[in-house]
């Protein structure tokens, strides 16, 4: 007896420590990147010689981060508006209705979560450079929509369900038109659930780099791609001010997370792909 | 809701209407378009662009090299996450921590992940210096610019997503039943082997498959901490290549086209693996 006591207790001691190496490490690779952003001159040392911020500055230049942050602004705030726009109302008629071919359709909205942004992303970059749209910031903004769209409609469908349909009818009752329901009553109860989906989006979408990279332009770059070319042609340029550009593109991704994680439970993050569509 | 449906058209059916146009469009077309497309190559017959794939090594041998990479990298951040999250699968404040913890570096992105590595995994890094201090290893550490570095960024950015997803299959288990077995005398170990582990099967299928696919499609990390031109020379570095340097759209296309079917043999071949597992609800009461 005693000696499964002192196994188990070893066992979630190896278990905390496997925890705690991963932990301690990824805090220590990111204290690194703000440690040379901030550094003078680093070279084989602890610590830098001095301290500066002029990196930061550099970077807002060099990397032209104004204009660059405005396009990512540009880009997720549209992408989350259009993902609500269309997909909160087909996620309301999976909720609410059955109907031939709805699993098909569920499967549909499926896929492109399932599928690496890579492999439909060259088709997508080939037709978009046929239509003229690819390198515009149109043209990003539409493919970033092919995951957020469906994850929108994955996450409000189940959210959607829970709401008791006896205040829709009830509503109906009492003479409202539909604007008027909608408005008044679908609306007020959605925003929570919406709002929670948005930020995840946002998230998702701030940290999109496959298929923005694929249909991006030089004046249509979000910053996670525009990260990507500084650190790829890092030998041309100070590294640290490509580590300040990091830790720009770090702060804001945090902050945004923290605000969803007020509202959003972290396992929600990770598509949380239901196997089998819900037919209530 | 059997009591909304009707005979007649149903018009609140309209609400899907853009959804699914859009999905057509910008899905569905594209991929039927790059389907056609990779059996149209710049020369040859309609199945030359994929006789070139198979006949020349450093396209063939770019799934051989993407597999090397994204098995191991699959294996190890599921294998680890299900204890921990088996661990941490009742809520409590630690379990809200660590989860909070291990979101960041799912949303810092492969990106910054890669930047990050290069200081801190590098030969001038941190890490580096604390082993030389310690005289555990005297030479500068080879961890970028090759296999490791990648697989190093796989499991940073992989783990966390492998956890959370286990956690919430783990935690959609009805906690009746292993509270049963307790009271029956099940130890630890043989609730999780009798109880959830069946009931987790078809969760951990999807997870594995998941992962899997995040790790096959790795390229910002392939690029930025591996080296591009050979040992990680994964698949998605030439579809790239094929598109964006040598302009050869037919190519890249059947590039991507393999890319996915890889993918879904793979996919296919564990989802049907858990067949031979238990069918059935894993939640208590009402779904």
């Amino acid at each position: 007896m005693d000696s499964h006591r002192l196994l188990a207790k070893l066992w979630k001691s190896l278990i905390a420590l496997v925890m705690a190496f991963f932990v301690i490490n990824v805090a220590l690779m990111v204290a690194a990147v703000a440690t040379s952003s901030v550094a003078r001159r680093w070279l084989g040392t602890w610590l830098p010689e001095g301290y500066t911020l002029g990196w930061y500055l550099a970077a807002w230049k060099e990397f032209q981060l104004g204009s660059v942050l405005w396009v990512t602004v540009e880009v997720v705030a549209a992408v989350v508006f259009l993902s609500i726009l269309i997909g909160v109302p087909a996620a309301y008629a999976l909720a609410r209705r059955n109907f031939p071919g709805k699993r098909l359709l569920m499967g549909l909205f499926l896929i492109p979560l399932m599928v690496p942004p890579i492999t439909y992303g060259i088709p997508l970059a080939t037709v978009m450079y046929q239509a003229h749209i690819a390198g515009t910031i149109f043209g990003v903004i539409l493919s970033n929509m092919i995951p957020a769209v469906p994850f929108m409609i994955l996450v409000m469908t189940p959210f959607i369900e829970q709401i008791d349909t006896n205040l829709e009818s009830a509503a109906r009752v009492f003479g409202a038109s539909t604007f008027k329901l909608f408005w008044h009553v679908l609306l007020p109860l959605l925003a929570p659930g919406i709002l929670a989906a948005s930020l995840l989006v946002l998230v998702r979408t701030i940290g999109m780099f496959e298929l923005t990279f694929l249909t991006a332009g030089p004046d249509s770059q979000t910053l996670v791609v525009a990260l990507y070319y500084a650190v790829f042609a890092a030998g041309v340029r100070a590294p640290q001010s490509v580590d300040a550009m990091a830790i720009i593109y770090m702060t804001i991704t945090l902050v945004w997370l923290l605000i969803a994680l007020q509202f959003v439970n972290p396992t929600q993050l990770v598509s949380r792909v239901k196997e089998h569509p819900q037919t209530a | 809701m059997t009591q909304l449906e009707t005979s007649s058209f149903d018009r609140s059916l309209l609400l899907l209407v853009p959804a699914t146009l859009f999905m057509i469009v910008l899905f569905v077309y594209p991929f039927l378009y790059g389907l056609q497309l990779s059996f149209r190559p710049a020369e040859g017959g309609w199945l030359a662009n994929y006789a070139k794939f198979f006949a020349t090594d450093n396209l063939w041998g770019t799934i051989g090299t993407t597999l090397k990479l994204a098995v191991p990298a699959t294996v190890i951040n599921l294998g680890v996450a299900l204890p921990i999250a088996y661990q941490m699968r009742n809520k409590s404040r630690y379990q809200k921590w660590i989860t909070t913890l291990l979101v960041i570096p799912l949303t810092l992105g492969t990106v910054l992940i890669a930047q990050g590595m290069l200081g801190y995994f590098g030969p001038k890094g941190w890490l580096s210096q604390a082993l030389q201090f310690l005289h555990i290893y005297d030479d500068p550490i080879r961890l970028t610019h090759n296999y490791w570095g990648v697989l190093i960024s796989l499991i940073i950015s992989g783990f966390p997503f492998a956890f959370l997803l286990t956690l919430s299959y783990i935690t959609g288990i009805d906690p009746t039943l292993p509270r049963a077995a307790a009271t029956l005398g099940a130890s630890p170990w043989n609730q999780f082997r009798h109880i959830y582990l069946p009931l987790l099967v078809p969760g951990l299928a999807m997870a594995f498959a998941l992962s899997f696919v995040q790790a096959f499609s790795v390229f910002p990390s392939a690029v930025l901490l591996g080296s591009p031109a050979g040992a990680t020379r994964v698949i998605s570095i030439a579809a790239y290549e094929a598109a964006f340097e040598q302009y050869d759209y037919s190519m890249a296309s059947a590039v991507a086209m393999v890319m996915g079917l890889v993918q879904l043999v793979v996919v296919v071949a564990i989802l049907s693996a858990r067949g031979m597992f238990y069918r059935g609800p894993v939640s208590g009461g009402k779904g």
